[in-house]
């Protein structure tokens, strides 16, 4: 059996294709089609030279070929307004969906975290959070892991020129999903998150900040060789993941410094913001890829 | 230039950007005789909030002694004249987070972005002026963007609803003619309707002449403190404001005896420490660094043993906006690190 399951990407932009360049190195993901909605997009040029089907009519110009080209995956790069739409059109023809928009209709899926669970479960549909979720949930889950968090808190420092009109149009949306998912996928009681948009040039490598409370003193010993084990497992799919300061410990408080460099595909180096989350999105899918592989789990029948 | 007879609306921040010297923990109690006295003094608009605007209690900035709410509305309790505005930082608070504030009483926003990010304030302006609220851009760090940059981005938050765009000078870096060419700039290309604002603060000495400079420009609103409590080196202080309009013949609508007393027998007695041009917040004026850095980078040279003064020209050199410090603790640890390693 062909060990790399076939994947679409719908959304030509930054994200969509920085994933496709990521997705061209792949043991396990093969990208296939590639679905905008403006024929004279850029994204789907490039996609089209990168040898990939393309086409301008959204999901709707794919679908038809879904069964015929055995697409398994399909990547959401789109917006929230569409995304429930296309999963329920791909899911029903059998297609997993690794949502990269702010819809979050499946579960919030933090690799290092929760992935093998949402794998193992076939989850249809998973959400992939946000940009300071996906650096920084790792490390409250680092920390939680060893002993109770009341509270945790992040900061995300991203550079001006990485965040589009979408982000800065719904900067609440943010904020929201991300304190909602350090608590689900965290562990923490109680989340909080604040983004700070920096304009500096040359671009600051995006920086995150967490500050976990823990209910008893903290395990210093335990805290710390969760945080470094947490760290290694962000890195085999962020090469550009590194914790800079800490774990600083003052009374109950635990915080971390991270910084995260991306690999430099589509996006620029100082974009790890974009790049956490196609890395991610991409890890997703290739542990399902694995599993599918191994036999571990069953991908959905389809008729032959 | 005379600015005799202009009307000049004065807006208090002891009870916000004074939060940030104050650690945030001002009581309620004195919330209610400060707003009180402001009251009686003629102040139209006074702001309550976390000084780092609604959400911000939190540990990267310092929880508050009461949520915002509380203070909110024992302030709206006590106000007969006065009417109460809050500040709303996209990024760290939400439109959730304002729905609240509503509810306890404020009157007008002042939604906060970084000089050059103003896009990212267009749902909290948008949202403010559909609920009826006195709705402020304001535009932090504006020393950081030349005239034009700073058009462009007010005439952004003008063209999300906001009836009034604020220069602010958070860093107190700014010399008059700074402030005069940012405010000129803006009353040429905002509508005739739209009002402009300034706030100072008092790093360089600045936050009077600054002020003076911003209404000679074309400003009508400008923000002070009583006693100048406020971040840094404190806000031009609004008595100060009162007596200097007053003298060159404006109309500021306060009483300036009521005002002084209130900076002498209230705000004065309960700092914390004497919010004055001392050596660090002369650095944040000096270096162009976010006023309410201040604390932090004191604490962290306690703590790690770097000076305040090195850290806070460090953040300025790598372009730190506000709302970033988590960066100080994480500066002071690398330099620290970097301190204990023997020279090669």
């Amino acid at each position: 059996m062909e060990r790399k399951l076939k994947a679409a990407v719908i959304g030509p932009g930054n994200i969509g294709t920085d994933l496709l360049m990521k997705m061209q190195r792949s043991d396990w993901i093969e990208p296939v089609w590639m679905a905008g909605i403006d024929p004279a997009s850029e994204g789907l040029r490039r996609a089209e030279a990168m040898g990939l089907k393309t086409t301008a009519e959204g999901v709707d110009g794919f679908l038809p070929h879904v069964l015929a080209d055995d697409i398994r995956i399909a990547f959401d790069a789109t917006s929230a307004y569409v995304h429930a739409e296309n999963s329920r059109k791909l899911n029903a023809l059998g297609v997993l969906m690794v949502d990269l928009t702010p819809a979050a209709i499946g579960p919030y899926c933090v690799p290092p975290v929760n992935m093998a669970e949402h794998s193992r479960s076939l989850e249809m549909n998973v959400n992939m959070v946000t940009c300071g979720g996906q650096a920084t949930i790792p490390m409250v889950a680092a920390v939680s892991r060893v002993q109770p968090v009341s509270y945790a808190e992040i900061v995300a420092a991203v550079a001006s020129k990485s965040i589009g009109p979408g982000t800065r149009k719904n900067i609440d949306e943010f904020t929201r999903t991300t304190a909602g998912a350090i608590e689900k996928v965290g562990g923490a009681a109680r989340g909080k998150a604040i983004i700070i948009v920096n304009p500096a040039e040359p671009p600051l490598l995006m920086r995150d900040t967490i500050h976990c409370l823990t209910e008893s003193a903290p395990d210093q010993e335990a805290i710390r060789a969760s945080v470094a084990a947490m760290v290694a497992e962000v890195q085999a799919y962020v090469p550009g993941y590194k914790l800079v300061n800490g774990p600083v410990f003052d009374g109950n408080r635990v915080s971390l410094y991270v910084e995260v460099e991306g690999l430099g595909d589509f996006l620029p180096k100082y974009a790890g913001n974009l790049d956490i989350m196609t890395s991610a999105a991409l890890r997703t899918a290739e542990t399902f890829a694995r599993e599918v592989h191994a036999g571990t789990v069953a991908l959905p029948l389809r008729a032959a | 230039m005379s600015i005799e007879n202009r009307k000049i609306t004065l807006h208090e921040m002891s009870l916000r950007d004074g939060m940030h010297p104050m650690r945030h923990q001002i009581t309620r109690a004195q919330m209610v005789a400060i707003a009180g006295a402001a009251d009686r003094g003629g102040i139209p608009w006074i702001e309550v909030t976390h000084g780092d605007g609604l959400g911000g209690g939190s540990v990267n900035y310092g929880f508050g002694a009461e949520t915002d709410a509380v203070y909110i509305r024992a302030v709206a309790e006590t106000v007969r004249d006065t009417r109460i505005s809050a500040l709303l930082i996209p990024g760290i608070g939400t439109v959730d987070n304002l729905r609240e504030a509503i509810d306890a009483g404020i009157a007008g926003v002042r939604v906060a972005t970084h000089c050059t990010e103003a896009d990212t304030a267009e749902q909290h302006i948008g949202f403010a002026r559909a609920a009826g609220l006195d709705t402020v851009g304001f535009l932090m760090m504006s020393h950081r963007a030349d005239p034009a940059t700073l058009v462009a981005e007010a005439l952004k938050m003008e063209s999300y609803g906001a009836g009034c765009v604020y220069c602010t000078d958070s860093a107190g870096y700014m010399l008059p003619g700074d402030v005069a060419a940012r405010i000129g700039a803006m009353r040429a290309a905002l509508k005739p309707e739209t009002e402009l604002g300034f706030h100072g603060h008092n790093n360089l000495g600045m936050g009077i002449a600054n002020s003076v400079a911003a209404v000679e420009a074309g400003a009508n609103r400008i923000d002070g403190a009583l006693a100048g409590l406020g971040a840094g080196a404190g806000n031009a202080a609004t008595e100060i404001l009162a007596a200097v309009f007053g003298r060159m013949g404006a109309q500021t609508g306060t009483d300036l005896f009521t005002l002084m007393d209130a900076a002498e027998e209230l705000v004065l007695p309960m700092m914390d420490r004497p919010v004055r041009v001392d050596r660090s917040s002369l650095v944040l004026g000096y270096a162009g660094v976010y006023s309410s850095f201040l604390l932090f980078a004191e604490r962290a040279e306690k703590r790690y043993g770097v000076p305040a003064r090195e850290l806070l020209l460090e953040l300025g050199r790598r372009g730190m906006v506000g709302g970033q410090e988590d960066m100080i603790e994480d500066l002071a640890l690398t330099m620290a690190a970097a301190r204990e390693k023997p020279a090669a």
